[in-house]
C-alpha cells in the first residue's frame, strides 16, 4: 500500500460498451480516463456521446463490453453482483436528477438511505451526520419534509447530501442541475464545490450546461463515444 | 427498526388504497375459513356426541354360533350336503370377569362394564309392549353412558327389584317413579318390579324399549347366573374406537365392534362434509394468494425506479427482497387478525339466530383459539409464499435499467 497515493483513486482502461445483440450500437468505443483524489471534474459531450454510460460504468451500475475499472484498488470488472453493491457502498456516491429522490421517504430518511440499505440499521450516529449534512445544504427546518414536498434546487440539495452521507471518496453526479433553474443550479455547484474544497471528496459531473463545466477544474470531452478533449483549467 | 421492515411498512401505509383493500380480500378469505371451520367442527361435534350419547364406543360380545360340517370335500370326492343355519341364544362371555380385566389394560381403554341384554315384554293393564332389558353394573355402567345424568324423574338405582325406564316406554306405559311393571322375558321369566327412575339419552330407539336393571336380577331374568352377554368399553379419544376393537378381538377371540363400525354410514357422511370443507378452504387459500401476489407484483413495476434507486445507492439484493416479502407476511397476518375476528363474529351471530325452540342452539359452533392461531399461521405463510414471485423480481432489477426506464 506504499504508493497508494500515487494511485489514482478511478482509473478506466480501453473501456468499451455495446448494445444491442444483432446490429451492435457502439456507446463507448475504448475510453482512457483516470481521476486522481480531490479533482472536481466535468464530462460534456453532446447528446449520445456515451456521458451516462460511462458514468453508469465507473458507477457499478453496468458491466463494460470490455476494459478494465479500478476504484482504488479493486479491479471490479471481476466482482459479482453483491461484491459489486460492496465497493459501490464504500467507495460511491450518487447524485442524479432530483427526481430520483425516494418520494416514500422524508429528507433525512433519504440521506441515510445509503448506509441504512448497507447495513439495515439506521444507528443514532447516523441519523445526527444526516442531520448535519441537512444543516450543512441549508435544509435543517426541512428535514422530516417529504420529498415531494421540496422545491427542486431543494431536493438536489438532498441528493448532494445523501451522496455524502457515507463519506465516499468519489462522488458521481449526472446532470445534477439538469432540471433547476438558475440560481439553484449554482447553489448546488457552490455546494459541491464547498464539500470538495473542505472533504476533499473527488467529484465527476456529467453535465451539459457550458456555466457548470467552466466552473470544474478539469473538462473532458466525449465525442461518439472517445475522449476528443481533456484539458485542465488554470488554477484558481 | 430494520431497514427492510421500514421500508414495507412505509410502502404498504403509503399505498393506503391498495393496501386496504387487499386487506379486506385477505379479511373475507379468512373469515370465509374460520367460519366454515367453525360450522362444521361444531356440528360434527354435536353429531358425534348425540351418536355416542345413547351407544357404547365399543362393544364386546360372543361370536355368533356357526354349525360346522362333520366331513368336508375333498379333490377326489364331492359331498351332497345341506347345512342349517344355527339359531342363536344368549351365551355368556366365558370366564368374563378375566376378560373383563384383560380389556381394561388395553391401551386407550378408560372403562369397562359388564352387561347382560335380552328381550322381553312390559306389561301394564292393557298396554304390552317390547322391551330391551339391560342388566348393568350400578357404578361401572356410569363410565360407559352417563345415565344418572339423564334422569328425568325419580333416582338412579337399580338395586333389589328396582328398574329404570326409558321416557317415550314410560310414556307408553303410563308409568312415573315409585309404579309397579310386570315384565315377561324372552325366556319366559316373569317378573314384578319398581320403576324407579326415568331417563332419556336422545335417540328414538332406545328412549322407546330400554329397561336398566342390575346385572344379578337381570342374569335370574335370563337363566344366566354370574354370567354377561356383553362388555361395554369406553374409549379415550372416540376415533380410536376401532383400532381398540381391533385389538380387544384380538387379545379375547370375542366379537369386538366400534361405534365407528355401526355408524359407518354417519362416518361416511362427515367425512364427505370434511373433504368438501378442505376443498372450499383450498380455493379460498389460492384466491388470497392470488390476491397478495397480484397487488405486490402491480407495486413492484411501479415502484420499479425507486427499487433501481435503492440498489444504486447501496441496498443489497437480499434487502429489496426482505421488503416483499414483510409486506405479503404482514398484509397475510394483519388479514387474518381482521378475518379471524370477523369470522367469529359471524359464528356467533349465526348461532345466536338459529335456535332450538328450547333455546340450544341448532347449529353449534366451535371456536378455539388453535383454530385462530391455524389461521394466522396459514395465512403469514400464504402470504409470504405470494410475495415470492414478486419479491423475487424486485431483487433482480437490474439498478441502471430501472433508472433510465422509470
Amino acid at each position: 500500500m506504499a504508493d497508494a497515493a500515487e494511485r489514482p483513486l478511478l482509473r478506466v482502461e480501453a473501456a468499451v460498451k455495446e448494445y444491442g445483440e444483432r446490429v451492435k450500437t457502439v456507446a463507448l468505443a475504448g475510453v482512457d480516463l483516470s481521476l486522481d483524489a480531490g479533482e472536481f471534474a466535468a464530462l460534456v459531450g453532446p447528446s449520445g456521446s456515451g456521458k451516462s454510460t460511462l458514468l453508469n460504468l465507473v458507477g457499478l451500475l453496468d458491466r463494460p463490453t470490455s476494459g478494465r475499472i479500478w476504484l482504488g484498488d479493486t479491479e471490479t470488472t471481476a466482482l459479482d453482483e453483491a461484491g459489486l453493491t460492496a465497493v459501490r457502498a464504500r467507495m460511491l456516491g450518487f447524485v442524479f436528477q432530483f427526481h430520483h429522490l425516494l418520494p416514500a421517504f422524508t429528507a433525512v430518511e433519504n440521506v441515510m438511505l445509503p448506509e441504512w440499505g448497507d447495513t439495515g440499521f439506521a444507528s443514532k450516529a447516523l441519523r445526527r451526520r444526516a442531520e448535519e449534512l441537512l444543516h450543512a445544504v441549508g435544509l435543517a427546518d426541512r428535514m422530516s419534509y417529504r420529498t415531494t414536498d421540496l422545491s427542486g434546487g431543494q431536493q438536489q440539495r438532498v441528493a448532494v447530501a445523501r451522496a455524502l452521507v457515507r463519506r465516499p471518496p468519489l462522488v458521481l453526479a449526472d446532470e445534477p442541475t439538469g432540471n433547476l433553474d438558475t440560481e439553484s443550479s449554482h447553489e448546488v455547484l457552490e455546494l459541491m464545490r464547498r464539500f470538495n474544497r473542505e472533504l476533499g471528496t473527488t467529484f465527476l459531473v456529467v453535465t451539459h450546461d457550458p456555466r457548470i463545466a467552466d466552473a470544474c477544474d478539469r473538462v473532458v470531452e466525449l465525442v461518439d463515444g472517445r475522449v476528443e478533449s481533456d484539458h485542465r483549467a488554470a488554477p484558481r | 427498526m430494520p431497514f427492510a421492515w421500514f421500508v414495507a411498512l412505509r410502502y404498504l401505509r403509503d399505498a393506503k388504497g391498495q393496501t386496504a383493500l387487499i386487506l379486506a380480500a385477505v379479511s373475507v378469505g379468512v373469515s370465509v375459513i374460520v367460519f366454515l371451520s367453525a360450522l362444521i367442527n361444531g356440528l360434527q361435534a354435536s353429531l358425534i356426541d348425540k351418536t355416542l350419547g345413547s351407544q357404547p364406543h365399543v362393544t364386546v360380545r360372543v361370536p355368533r354360533e356357526a354349525p360346522r360340517a362333520l366331513v368336508e370335500p375333498t379333490a377326489e370326492t364331492a359331498i351332497a350336503r345341506n347345512v342349517q343355519a344355527t339359531s342363536q341364544r344368549l351365551r355368556s362371555i366365558d370366564q368374563w370377569p378375566l376378560v373383563m380385566a384383560d380389556l381394561e389394560r388395553v391401551a386407550g381403554v378408560t372403562a369397562v362394564a359388564p352387561l347382560v341384554t335380552g328381550a322381553g315384554f312390559a306389561r301394564r293393564g292393557d298396554a304390552k309392549l317390547p322391551i330391551a332389558v339391560r342388566g348393568i353394573d350400578a357404578e361401572r355402567f356410569l363410565s360407559i353412558l352417563d345415565v344418572r345424568r339423564s334422569i328425568v324423574a325419580g333416582r338412579y338405582d337399580v338395586a333389589g327389584g328396582n328398574v329404570l325406564v326409558a321416557s317415550t316406554l314410560a310414556t307408553d306405559l303410563g308409568v312415573a317413579p315409585g309404579d309397579k311393571l310386570r315384565m315377561t322375558t324372552s325366556e319366559g321369566v316373569d317378573d314384578t318390579v319398581t320403576v324407579a327412575g326415568v331417563f332419556t339419552l336422545g335417540n328414538e330407539a332406545v328412549d322407546s324399549t330400554w329397561v336398566l336393571t342390575s346385572l344379578r336380577h337381570a342374569q335370574s331374568l335370563y337363566a344366566l347366573p354370574g354370567g354377561a352377554t356383553s362388555l361395554e368399553l369406553k374409549v379415550a379419544d372416540v376415533f380410536d374406537a376401532e383400532r381398540v376393537a381391533q385389538t380387544a378381538h384380538d387379545r379375547s377371540g370375542l366379537d369386538a365392534q366400534s361405534w365407528m363400525k355401526r355408524n359407518a354410514e354417519l362416518l361416511a357422511g362427515l367425512s364427505a362434509q370434511s373433504g368438501s370443507k378442505a376443498v372450499i378452504q383450498f380455493f379460498v387459500v389460492v384466491a388470497v394468494a392470488l390476491g397478495i401476489a397480484s397487488v405486490l407484483i402491480v407495486s413492484v413495476v411501479q415502484k420499479s425506479r425507486e427499487i433501481g434507486i435503492l440498489r444504486a445507492v447501496g441496498t443489497a439484493p437480499r434487502r429489496v427482497l426482505a421488503v416483499f416479502l414483510i409486506q405479503g407476511g404482514v398484509l397475510g397476518l394483519l388479514g387474518s387478525i381482521v378475518g379471524s375476528a370477523f369470522g367469529a363474529l359471524l359464528s356467533k351471530l349465526f348461532e345466536s339466530m338459529a335456535r332450538d325452540p328450547n333455546g340450544a342452539p341448532k347449529f353449534p359452533i366451535e371456536l378455539d383459539l388453535s383454530l385462530f392461531a391455524a389461521t394466522a399461521a396459514l395465512a403469514t405463510g400464504v402470504g409470504l409464499l405470494a410475495a415470492v414471485i414478486p419479491a423475487r423480481r424486485a431483487a433482480r432489477l437490474d439498478p441502471a435499467k430501472a433508472i433510465r426506464n422509470g
